[in-house]
């Protein structure tokens, strides 16, 4: 049994926003109570004093990497830096090696999960086999062994009737389409966005058109099938205007975006930093503040890190030859709550696009506190202080933009299912 | 006072009016030299230069290895072809090996934008960008540059048309930067594909060659990759040529003095014609040997660095040629 007192609930599942107690047992949410109210009696107590108390914190674009690129990161070093950072639960893409295009891969991530035992981990399966972009995977038989969308991440699908006829099967389970939207033809071989600083570094861009023609062609197509579309890591003032648009027609499609796209502008190129090369690229002030305002009046639903770790070797090259992506678990809280300090985004909000809503996207009974539900519960202190030291991580890998930088806001307590697995401490 | 205090040539971007002439002013001066009966002096002499060129190149290579040997420097050409990259190694071990040897300078070339600035970081011997993809060829702007104040005197007031592909000129890059520091009128003259929006923001974008040439001072012609034919930056070279090419008729239109430049290998009748590059306002062929004195000048510069170890060394002898001990010169002069 634990008990969790003197924090601020914010459970925007139950629309609770206040002080309040909460008791966990047989990892269940047993009770939640006004505080002071609920006898500690045997339970472990968590002091939450000045703290936040919210449902676990869902991350649903990660890479982690297993099986195939074990060098960069594993489910276990990968669900690690999650409860480091606050998440009881990811869902990891499935550019594996093998890709996780069948019954067996999926089945493969679920046990090696299972034995990590730290965040959950729900695995996303291809849309295509073996994300080329031709034939269906086969969606059914990896809903069954446990896949919670389908995505061919990372490989934009080109061939818009693919995209038809995914958005159409996916819907016969309820699966959500994860798209990541780019013409790779407009995208022309970039390597960071278009405009004044590629032009200015002699780096081949690519334009913000590549995602937005791309977003507008999927709702079109969206709009002829039953299914549900989710736009990964939005990030063009294009693509939030189409989402918010296509929203307000009542399609459905919903969105994410990742911490670097809403915090950091090309400008983090110049010196030709790797680590900040990543697909979709960063891009303008403008659309950085674009995808803020979208965060802000709700039009992105979910805010997902996009987590790609990356040996040392693969960023530690020349610009165009470096591998896309950065790390993001364990810096997604702060960069996130930096919305809610300085860009009027409600802790309501802030937190529903944490728990909450990518648990709808992807159909999980996860990211409430309603009594009864699993007890995954993040303790959220959002005034602690700390330097981010990429040696110091628990991702495999270190390739982060944050490197150095001073970061307000911290996980103190992971939970899952009643069980603390951040700090590791042994059971509660 | 220490006017130069780089310790590499990656790129003039960040240079000040102060430096660019300072370093124009040094090459000016290693002139000389070239024209001498016995064309070598002792200035480098002991030091160790490795040109590494991961792209191919004729004229620059060239012009470096001649630079450094009239300058007495040990000089050791490594190209792409026999480096260790057809064995797989990467670009920051085989220059880390390279480095490890102890050279005083590695020239780079190189097609990834920024390699040299990303070794720069990573070494303990100076780096000279000698083109790092479509980004910078600093030594060849200083060329142009050098070659424009030999018959203009005042850069800044000048109008200077950049003619052809502005999108991946790495030449056009380090002369916009530094002519812009200089206090030049730039414009910018090919069609829209390989002049993107943003260029706007480096000088005036004309899409016409005789509008481009309008009473210009200077004409800075690229040359054509004729690679780019059939990725549809334009339809045939055929084409191009016939609105880009820089011939008689359309320079007519600049000014009386103008002169035109290029930085080389020519395709004739391409971007320019025959006409044009043989003729009164071609300064092509002083260009290239302009290119000996700048490239001698920037080794010189970076080895010589008056940093302030130097000049501790420099006070310390002098005290000890006060102290009548044997004396050291302590002049730099070359």
């Amino acid at each position: 049994m634990l008990l969790i007192r003197n924090g601020t609930v914010i459970d925007p599942a139950n629309a609770i926003e206040e002080p309040r107690d909460l008791l966990l047992r047989d990892g269940r949410i047993a009770a939640i109570a006004a505080p002071g109210s609920i006898a500690p009696d045997d339970a472990r107590v968590i002091d939450a004093a000045h703290c936040w108390v919210v449902p676990g914190m869902i991350d649903m674009h990660v890479h982690l990497r297993e099986p195939g690129y074990e060098y960069r990161e594993t489910i276990a070093t990968g669900a690690r830096s999650a409860a480091a950072g606050g998440f009881t639960a990811v869902a990891c893409m499935a550019n594996t090696e093998p890709v996780n295009d069948s019954a067996a891969v999926t089945t493969a991530i679920v046990e090696s999960a299972r034995k990590a035992a730290l965040a959950r981990v729900f695995p996303i399966g291809a849309v295509s086999k073996g994300l080329l972009g031709e034939q269906l995977a086969e969606i059914g038989e990896m809903h069954v062994a446990g896949i919670v969308a389908i995505s061919d991440d990372g490989k934009p699908i080109m061939d818009g009737n693919l995209m038809r006829r995914a958005l159409e099967y996916a819907a016969m389970f309820n699966l959500v389409v994860i798209a990541h939207e780019e013409d790779c033809n407009i995208a022309g071989g970039g390597v960071m966005n278009e405009g004044e600083m590629s032009l200015r570094l002699g780096l081949r861009g690519m334009p913000a058109a590549a995602e937005d023609a791309m977003i507008a062609r999927d709702i079109a197509i969206l709009e002829r099938t039953n299914g549900r579309l989710h736009i990964a890591h939005i990030s063009t003032e294009g693509g939030v205007h189409l989402v918010r648009e296509a929203k307000a027609r009542g399609l459905a499609v919903t969105a994410e975006a990742a911490p670097h796209h809403f915090t950091l502008s090309e400008s983090a190129v110049a010196g030709y930093n790797t680590n900040a090369k990543m697909k979709p690229p960063l891009r303008t002030e403008r659309d950085v503040a674009a995808v803020r305002s979208g965060l802000v009046d709700g039009t992105i639903d979910a805010i997902a890190t996009d987590h790609a770790p990356h040996h040392r070797d693969e960023k530690e090259v020349e610009f165009d030859k470096a591998n896309d992506g950065i790390i993001g678990l364990e810096t997604a809280l702060p960069l996130s709550l930096q919305l809610w300090r300085e860009h009027g985004m409600s802790r309501a909000r802030l937190i529903a696009a944490l728990t909450v809503n990518p648990a709808r996207i992807l159909g999980l009974d996860l990211g409430t506190l309603g009594v009864g539900c699993s007890a995954d519960v993040t303790v959220i202190d959002p005034d602690a202080a700390w330097f981010v030291d990429p040696t110091a991580m628990n991702s495999k890998s270190r390739n982060t933009p944050f490197a150095g930088v001073e970061m307000k806001g911290r996980a103190t307590t992971t939970i899952v299912g009643g069980r603390v697995v951040w700090p590791e401490v042994g059971d509660a | 006072m220490i006017r130069f205090a780089r310790r590499h040539m990656l790129g003039l971007e960040s240079y000040t009016r102060d430096e660019l002439s300072f370093v124009l002013e040094t090459a000016g001066a290693f002139k000389e030299i070239s024209e001498r009966n016995i064309k070598r002096v002792p200035t480098l002499r002991g030091k160790t230069v490795v040109s590494f060129f991961c792209e191919e190149s004729t004229r620059t290579r060239v012009s470096f290895e001649i630079a450094a040997k009239r300058m007495s420097a040990d000089f050791v050409s490594l190209t792409g072809a026999a480096s260790s990259a057809k064995k797989g190694e990467s670009l920051l071990d085989t220059t880390r090996n390279l480095d490890a040897m102890r050279p005083d300078i590695i020239i780079l070339r190189h097609s990834s934008s920024g390699a040299a600035e990303f070794l720069a970081q990573r070494v303990a011997c100076a780096i000279i960008n000698a083109g790092d993809g479509a980004h910078e060829h600093p030594t060849q702007a200083l060329v142009d540059l050098l070659t424009i104040t030999e018959h203009k005197p005042v850069i800044a007031g000048l109008t200077v048309a950049i003619v052809g592909d502005i999108l991946h000129s790495r030449v056009a890059r380090s002369n916009i930067f530094a002519l812009r520091t200089l206090g030049a009128h730039v414009r910018l003259v090919g069609p829209p594909t390989l002049l993107p929006p943003e260029a706007a923001q480096w000088g005036e974008v004309v899409h016409n060659l005789k509008e481009g040439v309008r009473d210009a001072d200077v004409v800075m012609m690229l040359r054509v990759q004729l690679e780019r034919q059939g990725r549809n930056y334009f339809p045939t070279i055929e084409e191009y040529a016939r609105y880009f090419c820089l011939n008689e008729e359309k320079l007519g239109a600049a000014k009386p003095d103008v002169i035109v430049l290029h930085p080389g290998p020519l395709n004739r009748g391409v971007e320019i014609a025959s006409d044009v590059a043989d003729g009164p306002y071609s300064v092509i062929m002083g260009q290239v040997t302009n290119g000996i004195a700048v490239r001698m000048a920037t080794m010189y510069l970076l080895v010589n660095r008056p940093s302030a170890e130097l000049e501790e060394e420099l006070a310390e002898a002098r005290r000890a040629a006060v102290n009548g001990d044997e004396t050291i010169a302590t002049g730099r002069g070359f």
